[in-house]
């Protein structure tokens, strides 16, 4: 099945990319954890018709993905896939919020587009940036800093074992599909006479193979603990690029950066 | 399902993520007193079973069209509410990182939707009453069904309630939740007759498996009232510290507070907020434009809809930034070749 196979090529994408060493890359993970949710925290935060205030958050994606080489296409691909159920609940302000809103002299738009454009930009800031952290992490990144950050061990550890055994499982759910799918040629999808025993099958392997990775693990030394090796100090770059963020994540969400350049543009004209 | 990081305001966010952590704290505190440590590396395997598993279509019989499952039901059937709670939570987690499903502020909200309800509320208070003590397949199959089902009317509520907190939708709460909680009603139905079958499978070749999760000593009773206390705790703790950031801006649940009492906040307003309104007020060079402008639209009409008069600004705003973008790009192309 398409919808497997594209999980595991996206997930081994994500994780290759996050292998290179860009500039965004080599920025410290924690710093890059805490900027991506301060980004993301600042541009839900903005009013629902406060439409041209969002567009100068645009410049964070953007240039992390210069910084970090990502392609715009491949960032993109993945960002639509998280559209649908925002465009599906923001869809229906148009029609319930007709009040016009004037946006220059003679041209005017319901209260509704406007707060469903608002919305569908944050969709595309909150995704884009979120893809864009994961890209130039890496998971193992991300759950050292998660540990710094003071979460639990429990649920670092069991965040990397899930992770790691989910492209495992999805092979194996994928070759499952694919013996299925010659067998039952034409099939949409698992007839119901075999839900139980198909994906019961599954977990009894999944389950064994469970106990298997926990004694290979103990004859290794595994006690309940992972230990990390302390890849990195935060150095002055990472200070700067927190520090750099946060002042323009403040200014763009104080001042209305696109009024304030029409402004300018007007006493220059005058 | 997956509620987006656009669809909810920083309060809501930060409320359901301190809920969130409350609860797998909780979890956490539980397993280390109670589990062997052999449960983890199999919460991360059937974690990751659950996430092959979502990506397999089953046909629905006589509809023509094909569902997955969701896992939360079938997590805490197989590793019990604690275990199941925490393994949904990084699923969830994964899910949010690698396949922009639900956002990272959006986490919190997801994990209280889709891990919460299930193993919290579901699993103690339908399956576990159903079975009683003694098993068998029928009652497995009518506590599997039965209790994802209504997980997920729980969970459906759940997004409701977020997005109109939030204040992102102008559908009435009425007219939103009739058009959720049907459609999640068709939904939980092929989810339970899914976890039905997969849990009555297993319960014929290997009992033990479905038996260990809720007999076994690890797990004691589930103490309800003491997760919603924590809960309760940290959603307070943090809406607390969220909300004199917020509340310059009314939106979200003052906006819903604002709506039902006629006044924004109901107690006088914090020192810090004021502290924060003080400095935001000096520095604004101009206020009108500043994000203290109220936000419904009639307001944004009488400022002469300044909320989107830059128009010419924000496309010039978004081609610097493209600029910018293009400059990075060639200046490491040049450092490049030199």
């Amino acid at each position: 099945m398409s919808n497997i196979t594209g999980a595991i090529y996206n997930i081994r994408y994500l994780d290759e990319l996050s292998q290179r060493d860009t500039s965004l890359n080599r920025v410290d993970p924690s710093v890059k954890l805490i900027v991506t949710f301060i980004f993301i925290i600042t541009t839900v935060s903005f009013g629902k018709y406060e439409l041209g205030g969002l567009l100068p958050m645009f410049i964070y994606p953007i240039a992390c993905m210069s910084l970090g080489e990502l392609s715009y296409k491949e960032i993109l691909k993945r960002m639509l896939l998280a559209l649908p159920f925002i465009i599906g609940i923001g869809i229906f302000n148009p029609f319930l919020d007709t009040i016009p809103v004037v946006l220059m002299e003679g041209v005017s738009l319901s209260g509704g587009w406007i707060s469903f454009f608002s919305l569908l930009l944050k969709g595309i800031l909150t995704v884009s940036s979120a893809i864009i952290l994961i890209a130039t992490t890496g998971i193992e990144d991300i759950a050292h800093s998660l540990r710094k950050l003071k979460v639990p061990k429990i649920f670092v550890i069991l965040l990397l074992l899930t992770y790691r055994y989910i492209s495992v499982l999805m092979e194996e759910a994928a070759s499952i599909w694919t013996a299925y799918s010659l067998r039952a040629p034409g099939e949409k999808g698992i007839r119901m006479e075999i839900w139980g025993s198909l994906l019961g099958q599954l977990l009894l392997r999944t389950y064994d193979r469970g106990q298997r990775v926990y004694e290979a693990m103990v004859l290794r030394g595994f006690h309940g603990d992972f230990e990390m090796v302390h890849r990195r100090k935060i150095n002055t770059k990472d200070i700067t690029f927190l520090m750099v963020w946060l002042v323009f994540f403040l200014l763009f969400r104080i001042y209305d950066v696109p009024v304030l350049i029409e402004i300018f543009l007007q006493g220059v004209f005058q | 399902m997956h509620m987006a990081d656009a669809l909810i305001t920083p309060i809501v966010g930060g409320t359901l993520w301190a809920a969130a952590t409350g609860t797998a704290s909780y979890s956490i505190n539980k397993l280390q007193n109670e589990l062997d440590e052999k449960k983890i590396p199999l919460m991360g395997v059937i974690g990751a079973f659950v996430f092959a598993s979502q990506m397999i279509n089953f046909t629905i019989p006589a509809t023509g069209s094909s569902g997955h499952i969701g896992g939360g039901m079938l997590l805490a059937i197989l590793l019990g509410p604690y275990a199941g709670f925490l393994t949904m939570a990084a699923v969830l987690a994964i899910q949010a990182l690698f396949f922009a499903d639900g956002g990272l502020l959006a986490l919190g909200c997801n994990i209280i939707n889709m891990g919460f309800f299930t193993c919290f509320i579901a699993y103690p208070l339908i399956y576990k009453k159903i079975m009683g003590k003694g098993y068998t397949k029928k009652k497995l199959a009518i506590a599997s069904v039965l209790s994802a089902v209504i997980g997920l009317q729980f969970g459906a509520f759940g997004v409701v309630l977020e997005t109109i907190l939030s204040g992102k939708t102008e559908l009435p709460f009425l007219t939103f939740v009739s058009l959720m909680q049907p459609i999640h009603l068709a939904i939980g139905l092929v989810e339970g007759l899914i976890t039905a079958a997969v849990v009555t499978f297993i319960w014929e070749a290997r009992p033990e498996i479905i038996t260990n999760s809720l007999e076994g000593k690890k797990f004691t009773g589930l103490n309800l009232k003491k997760v919603m206390t924590v809960m309760v705790i940290g959603a307070i703790l943090l809406g607390g510290v969220v909300s004199w950031f917020a509340s310059s801006n009314p939106d979200g649940l003052e906006w819903a507070i604002f709506n039902t009492t006629g006044q924004e906040e109901i107690t006088g307003t914090s020192i810090v907020h004021e502290v924060m309104s003080s400095i935001q007020e000096k520095t604004a060079i101009l206020p009108d434009y500043s994000f203290k402008k109220s936000e419904t639209a009639v307001d944004s009409i009488a400022a002469g809809g300044t909320s989107f008069s830059g128009i010419f600004g924000g496309a010039l705003t978004l081609a610097l930034a493209v600029i910018m973008g293009s400059a990075i790009n060639m200046f490491k192309r040049k450092k490049r070749t030199t």
